[in-house]
């Protein structure tokens, strides 16, 4: 497989008050197309900034960040916002759904961002929603739907721009377990089926089991084992 | 969907919220509408530039005597002269039936006013030949419902007949066609010849004259004779441009437009204060969106557009609403006075500016929250909860 996404030298510290946090020092890493991927560790370990530094969302200090070949991080605010969107679908732990649209709505949103006619917009919509099961919940407002319902949606919205990559945060930490493994059933079928490539950071050990392999990261390293096979 | 649909999806989230905004900028732009409409209503008014008025030096309630009238009207540089009196008319009920009636010297009074009174030839000649008809403008006679060639009885709260009687019999002779704002088409005329021989006190004095100069060059050279001839007398003159008259009586209510700034001014400022203070808390609130926004690929210019857009929207729309009101205030208004006086009209130059001010206060009050929303980073907005 070829590699989709690949950090080089990566450096990213913060700083909190005075105090300097490194949090990556010359960190190496890629992930292959059609990956699954688990990355699990404690709170403060870089998890999250991972998925930033992944996402666009952020940029490294130093380093590089390639996607498909081609370097991301040195990307103007506007020409990174526009690879975002379309290259990249986000999963949150609270869903992040806007709750003054309903579910077809909510998943139209990145769509705003094409040039799409709104009939493709809306099939578009339509065939997410039918993907995540909740064809028959279009209409119906965040409010009006259980947790697992609205982490569906989130994940329609996710997919709709028919992005390569799909970064998780959390996605089942605010889920009982029937629901969790529903939710990561359904990621499972956009890895196999749909060809996603999935980074998803995750505390929880059962969820990390739906992932092809698991890469656990502790202060800002990897286990070098993990990464190597 | 698109971007206006989510700016007013999120105008009206919060519809209470939304609601008491609307209110508080309706009564502002209402405030507005209704006082630049009064002061427009007063400041322009209907006038030739060579149209004079001579009244007592005084003040305009002293009578002159009529003989002031023939020698004005003699003055070098008069093209012709009429007077009028005031003579404070009402329709059975004083307290509902007020009329701004005058008693006029009627061929001349048609000369000097024959830009604001267009009345059919048929009805003036009727003027001109019966002693007891008198005209009356559209709005009053809708109002009275009041019909051509009806005997009308008309009281006057200041004279009385000799039989000390206050009620006069008229034969409705013409309806005035509405005139431009502040014009005599406002104005219920009756002849003073008739009105001068039935009055029991006041004979032969005129409340004022009013003239036409042969040239507007002229208007200051003729007013110093005119008042330079009755100067030392027991009715001395003050003679002025009418536009200089009728301002000089408008100012007795003082200074409307200072008072116009001043109130509409305080009004804007606190409305500025709170609508600015509501949305940039009603964005704060909405960090955490903004960043999902930013994630998904919206740019930080068009999120800084749609906060804007979703302020502009909010005082267009209260601004707008208010205009509207002010607009249905004004006709309330004048459908009650029923034309006891000029009536006040909307006066649609108040749209542009209330456009203009809108525009600003859209955009000041979204400024800040807009500038925020786009500063935001999204590593930001989520570590804020």
């Amino acid at each position: 497989m070829t590699d989709l996404i690949r950090l080089n030298d990566v450096e990213k510290s913060y700083v909190r008050g005075k105090e300097k946090i490194t949090i990556f020092d010359k960190l190496n890493l890629h992930f292959e197309a059609g990956d699954f991927v688990a990355v699990m560790g404690p709170s403060g370990s870089g998890k999250t900034t991972l998925l930033n530094l992944l996402g666009g969302t952020d940029r490294p200090d130093k380093g590089a960040i390639e996607f498909e070949g081609q370097p991301i991080e040195k990307l103007s605010e506007g020409k990174l916002t526009a690879w975002r969107s379309a290259n990249v679908g986000f999963i949150f732990q609270f869903y992040n759904l806007m709750p003054i649209l309903n579910a077809a709505q909510n998943v139209e949103l990145p769509l705003l961002l094409t040039r799409l006619s709104p009939a493709k917009r809306r099939e578009n919509v339509a065939t997410a929603l039918k993907i995540v099961g909740l064809e028959d919940r279009a209409r119906h407002r965040p409010r009006e739907m259980s947790g697992g319902q609205q982490q569906r949606v989130a994940i329609a919205r996710a997919i709709v721009s028919d992005p390569k990559l799909l970064l998780c945060d959390e996605p089942t930490g605010d889920l009982d377990r029937t629901t969790a493994d529903e939710i990561l059933s359904t990621l499972q079928v956009l890895n196999r089926d749909l060809g996603k490539t999935i980074v998803m950071v995750t505390h929880d050990a059962e969820a990390a089991k739906f992932a092809k392999r698991v890469l656990h990261l502790d202060k800002g390293r990897f286990d070098e084992r993990e990464l190597a096979a | 969907m698109n971007d206006l649909t989510l700016m007013r999806k999120n105008l009206f989230r919060k519809p209470m919220r939304t609601t008491l905004l609307l209110i508080s900028i309706f009564i502002a732009f209402l405030m507005f509408g209704v006082m630049v409409s009064f002061d427009r209503a007063i400041s322009n008014f209907s006038t030739l530039p060579t149209r004079m008025v001579t009244m007592s030096r005084i003040n305009f309630t002293e009578t002159l005597p009529i003989a002031h009238y023939d020698s004005v009207a003699r003055t070098e540089g008069v093209a012709v002269a009429t007077h009028t009196n005031w003579f404070g008319g009402y329709y059975r009920d004083p307290a509902k039936g007020f009329l701004p009636v005058f008693a006029v010297e009627p061929e001349s009074y048609l000369k000097v006013y024959a830009d604001d009174l267009r009345i059919p030839a048929a009805q003036r000649e009727t003027f001109l030949k019966d002693r007891t008809a008198m005209l009356v403008p559209e709005a009053i006679a809708k109002r009275l419902q009041w019909h051509v060639g009806q005997r009308i009885p008309l009281n006057s709260n200041i004279y009385s007949q000799a039989d000390g009687s206050h009620t006069w019999a008229f034969t409705l002779a013409g309806i005035i066609p509405p005139g431009p704002t502040g014009s005599r088409a406002n104005n219920v005329l009756i002849r003073y010849d008739y009105f001068n021989e039935t009055i029991s006190f006041g004979r032969d004095r005129i409340g004022w004259v009013a003239f036409l100069t042969t040239s507007a060059k002229l208007n200051d050279k003729v007013a110093h004779a005119i008042d330079a001839r009755f100067a030392n007398s027991s009715d001395e003159t003050s003679t002025q441009d009418e536009a200089a008259f009728t301002k000089g009586f408008t100012a007795q209510f003082g200074d409307i437009a200072l008072v116009v700034t001043l109130v509409v001014g305080a009004a804007f400022a606190a409305i500025l204060l709170i609508v600015g203070t509501t949305m940039a808390l009603a964005v704060r609130e909405r960090t955490r969106e903004v960043g999902v926004m930013k994630t998904l690929g919206f740019s930080s210019g068009r999120i800084l557009r749609m906060v804007l857009g979703e302020s502009l929207l909010l005082a267009l729309l209260g601004g707008g609403l208010g205009l509207l009101g002010a607009d249905g205030l004004l006709a309330l208004l004048a459908k009650i006075g029923g034309g006891r006086g000029s009536p006040i009209e909307f006066a649609p130059s108040v749209i542009g500016w209330a456009a203009l001010i809108a525009l600003v206060l859209g955009l000041i009050t979204g400024f800040a929250p807009a500038l925020g929303a786009y500063r935001m980073r999204i590593t930001d907005a989520f570590g804020r909860r």
